[in-house]
């Protein structure tokens, strides 16, 4: 990409928002004339409401948008998941029928991979999708799931073979989760909020067309789920805030970050919130204080170093060129990168970091910083399982024995629970 | 004894182990902890009256038990191994430690057989907001008052503050020396707030003095020298309770991955987890090395002993709190997404970790305070 052309989009999507931007439209009609422009999420391609330029190019746009104020597409959370993964996967009656939704914000995602026995091994699924009377029937449990309590739909990895080898029998379903089969119980997270949930399933019922990728091959599909969600498309970093400024639009966005969006109020703060550390220090007046200095040297040169990382990565694949490791240790990189704020933010705050809400003096998001970080290292895949990634496909690294590939599923030993 | 310990120390480190796991396991931590007073009244009474816990180190001639800092820490380092929620730190370790190190034989008469006893409890005030528990910057001041003192200023962090019937606080002398003082908690002129504490075990409050009408402990030479022996104490049997704590994480971290299974194996047999585990042991027992040694060391009366107490009292602090913090780490990360619910037991420990770390002063400031006191 020469910097003319990016020059040459600025310029267009900067016309486009002078003819068409306007802060008191409904946030639904706003998004819908978004989607037919193309512009609400440009690296899609032009047949499904994008323009089919390089990934890149997404940020140059979204600055644009920024400068003026404009509201964009529905972009955080799970639902970013399901796009991906329809997008990669699915037939076109999927994109019909559920792009649009996503990208509006009408309809609301969330992803059921993980069980009380499996997490790490999600392909060790338990829970059953059996074909019957043209339908597939759905029994179990799913645990962990973000925000499964406001969802329409949930993305579903399940067994449909007992016999064969543990990946082959799985499937990847499109689920209605507005039904009398689905049960969903909040869980209280460490800090104090409730973005996950149980799921249970009692003969819930998913229609033939709704499943995504053919029968025993749903690992494959997971597979894109899961990276995206490691590479960051989960929205880790992107912030749930909203405007306050004044405008139909803004108002309907902030009504949609309180509701739909509140599970990830707190997603800014497992990052560790290296943007807050030098003005946390100097509200707190240490930032003379050379221990302090150190850890808040070193927690900004992680999340720098990471950052450019991503962006080499990006760079790479905006050029054409093959994907290095850089695309592969972000995740990994943000767990330490959170650590080592979570740590200076302690030092900061000294004394302070025993106390929460707004006694905290920060207005509790430096307590919610400490007691959130730790979710980073495990959500989406753990630091070990990141690890192992890295190490056995990227550094080619013989891999660990495993003694439950080479079997019928159904032979696997497995924990006694749920 | 700083590498080894008594069988009587052991005997009653064995008698706590027993009452805490039968009067507080971890359901009623969590019960105790939602209630308004922060400790159930009936354990307190228990370990006061039955198992003697708040008159260990207090001399025999105030009510006390006579015993050493040692048999105190052992009492700490069960009490966060159990992650009891007591106004034993407050009233015992801390309030009662000051008293003792600051007052006349009349005050400590008069003050200590009560907390001894378990029907007083005290809270010391000393840190104050910003400069937590650094005494050169502590700007609270005492001003005479025809035979009595007036204290006025802001103290903060204040552990048991609310709990407490007696209060002894930390204030400047007009001649800007420190001095220690006593008054009880429902004083004129003394306000107090609680503050909203992350670790829901371990209630902190803000105290505003006003003009509060106060004893001067001791003469206005004792307030210093006290308040730092005070602070050596308090963190050795901070280091204790940590490390206490630490122990209990990682002896739970090691059973929770001894019984879960992925990909068809034990997690515990993944090599990693097997370094983790190893890891937390050499560090967990590094750190109680030094708060052992420590404790001995406050005792006195080893020649083998190098160094002075400040210096090994902030060692054991500063290991202490950053083993026990990383072991909350690895213990929530070994436990995968059940770690990081309200449900399972590690957040709690995890949060106590994380206000332990920064309690009596960072590991930072502690490292440079044992430095400064170093024999080299
Ligand atoms: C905030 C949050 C949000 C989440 N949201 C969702 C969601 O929306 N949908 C969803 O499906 N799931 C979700 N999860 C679940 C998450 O993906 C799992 O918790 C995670 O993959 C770990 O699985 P587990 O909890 O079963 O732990 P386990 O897999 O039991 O892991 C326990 C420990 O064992 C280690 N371990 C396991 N296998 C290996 C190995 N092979 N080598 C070395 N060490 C190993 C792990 O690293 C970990 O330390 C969420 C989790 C969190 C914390």
């Amino acid at each position: 990409m020469t910097d003319f052309t990016e020059d040459e989009i600025r310029a267009e999507v900067r016309a486009w928002l002078t003819a068409n931007w306007d802060p008191d439209r409904g946030l639904v009609e706003w998004r819908n004339i978004l989607i037919d422009s193309g512009w609400g999420v440009p690296h899609w391609p032009e047949a499904w409401h994008g323009r089919g330029l390089p990934v890149g190019m997404t940020p140059v746009v979204e600055e644009e948008f920024d400068k003026v104020g404009a509201v964009g597409v529905a972009k955080m959370g799970i639902r970013t998941l399901a796009a991906a993964t329809i997008l990669e996967h699915g037939a076109d009656l999927h994109k019909q029928r559920f792009l649009r939704g996503i990208l509006t914000g009408e309809e609301t995602w969330c992803q059921l991979f993980s069980e009380p026995g499996s997490g790490s091994d999600l392909a060790g699924a338990v829970t059953r999708a059996d074909f019957q009377g043209g339908k597939w029937i759905i029994n179990g449990q799913k645990v962990w799931n973000t925000s499964a309590h406001h969802a329409d739909f949930g993305l579903l990895l399940a067994r449909t073979d007992w016999d064969a080898v543990k990946h082959q029998g799985l499937s990847y379903f499109l689920l209605d989760m507005r039904q009398p089969g689905v049960q969903v119980h909040q869980l209280r997270q460490m800090n104090g909020h409730a973005s996950f949930n149980q799921v249970f399933f009692t003969d819930a019922e998913i229609e033939p067309e709704y499943r995504i990728g053919e029968v025993g091959e749903g690992w494959k599909v997971a597979t894109t789920t899961l990276m995206h969600e490691r590479r960051g498309a989960d929205g880790v970093r992107r912030y749930a805030t909203g405007s306050d400024r004044p405008g139909r639009i803004y108002e309907e966005e902030r009504a949609e970050v309180a509701t739909v969006m509140a599970p990830y109020v707190w997603y800014p703060q497992r990052t560790g919130r290296a943007d807050l550390l030098i003005e946390r220090a100097k509200a707190a007046g240490c930032w003379d204080d050379p221990a302090v200095r150190q850890e808040v040297a070193k927690a900004l040169t992680l999340a720098r170093t990471a950052e450019w990382t991503a962006r080499r990565a990006r760079e790479a694949q905006q050029m054409g060129r093959p994907q290095g490791p850089e695309g592969s240790i972000g995740k990994l990189a943000a767990s330490i990168v959170a650590r080592a704020c979570a740590k200076a933010h302690t030092m900061i705050a000294g004394p302070d970091a025993m106390l929460t809400g707004e006694d905290d003096g920060a207005g509790g998001v430096v307590a919610e910083i400490l007691v959130s970080t730790p979710a980073i290292s495990i959500a989406g895949g753990t630091d070990e399982i990141q690890r192992n990634i890295i190490s056995e496909r990227i550094l080619s690294m013989p891999k660990e024995p495993r003694h439950d590939t080479d079997r019928p599923f159904r032979d696997v030993p497995r924990n006694q629970v749920g | 004894m700083k590498f080894s310990f008594s069988e009587e120390q052991t005997e009653f480190r064995n008698m706590l182990r027993r009452f805490l796991n039968d009067r507080s396991p971890t359901t009623e931590v969590r019960r105790v902890m939602e209630t308004e007073a922060g400790y159930d009244p009936e354990v307190w009474r228990m370990m006061a009256e039955e198992l003697g816990v708040t008159a260990i180190h207090i001399p025999e001639a105030y009510g006390g038990a006579g015993f050493g800092v040692s048999e105190l820490a052992i009492a700490a380092e069960e009490a966060g191994r159990a992650l009891l929620p007591s106004p034993f730190f407050g009233s015992t370790v801390m309030a009662a430690t000051a008293i003792a190190e600051a007052g006349t034989d009349a005050q400590k008469q008069a003050l200590l057989p009560g907390i001894a006893g378990g029907g007083t409890i005290a809270a010391l005030a000393a840190a104050e907001p910003g400069t937590g528990w650094n005494a050169d910057a502590f700007t609270a001041t005492a001003s005479p008052a025809g035979g009595t003192w007036r204290l006025t200023g802001r103290k903060s962090y204040v552990l048991d503050g609310m709990a407490a019937g007696l209060v002894v606080a930390a204030a400047r002398l007009p001649q800007g020396g420190l001095g220690l003082f006593s008054l009880p908690a429902d004083s004129a002129g003394l306000t107090r707030q609680p503050l909203q504490s992350m670790d829901p075990t371990r209630r902190l409050a803000q105290m505003d003095f006003d003009g509060a009408e106060a004893e001067l402990l001791g003469g206005p030479e004792a307030g210093a020298p006290a308040w730092a022996r005070t602070l050596d104490i308090a963190a050795v049997c901070l280091a204790g309770e940590m490390v206490g704590g630490a122990e209990r994480l990682r002896e739970d971290a090691l059973e929770y991955v001894s019984m879960r299974m992925q990909f068809g194996r034990s997690i515990a047999s993944f090599q990693v987890t097997k370094h983790k585990a190893a890891d937390m042991l050499l560090e967990v027992e590094l750190a109680k090395a030094a708060a052992y040694y420590a404790a001995a060391a406050a005792d006195g009366g080893d020649e083998e002993v190098d160094q002075p107490l400040p210096a090994l009292a902030s060692l054991a602090k500063a290991t202490a709190s950053d083993t026990y913090m990383q072991t909350a780490i690895h213990a929530v990360q070994m436990h995968g997404g059940i770690g990081f619910t309200h449900d399972n037991d590690t957040q709690l420990w995890f949060k106590r970790a994380k206000a332990s770390e920064v309690f009596l002063g960072s590991a930072a400031d502690h490292r440079e305070r044992m430095l400064q006191h170093w024999n080299a």
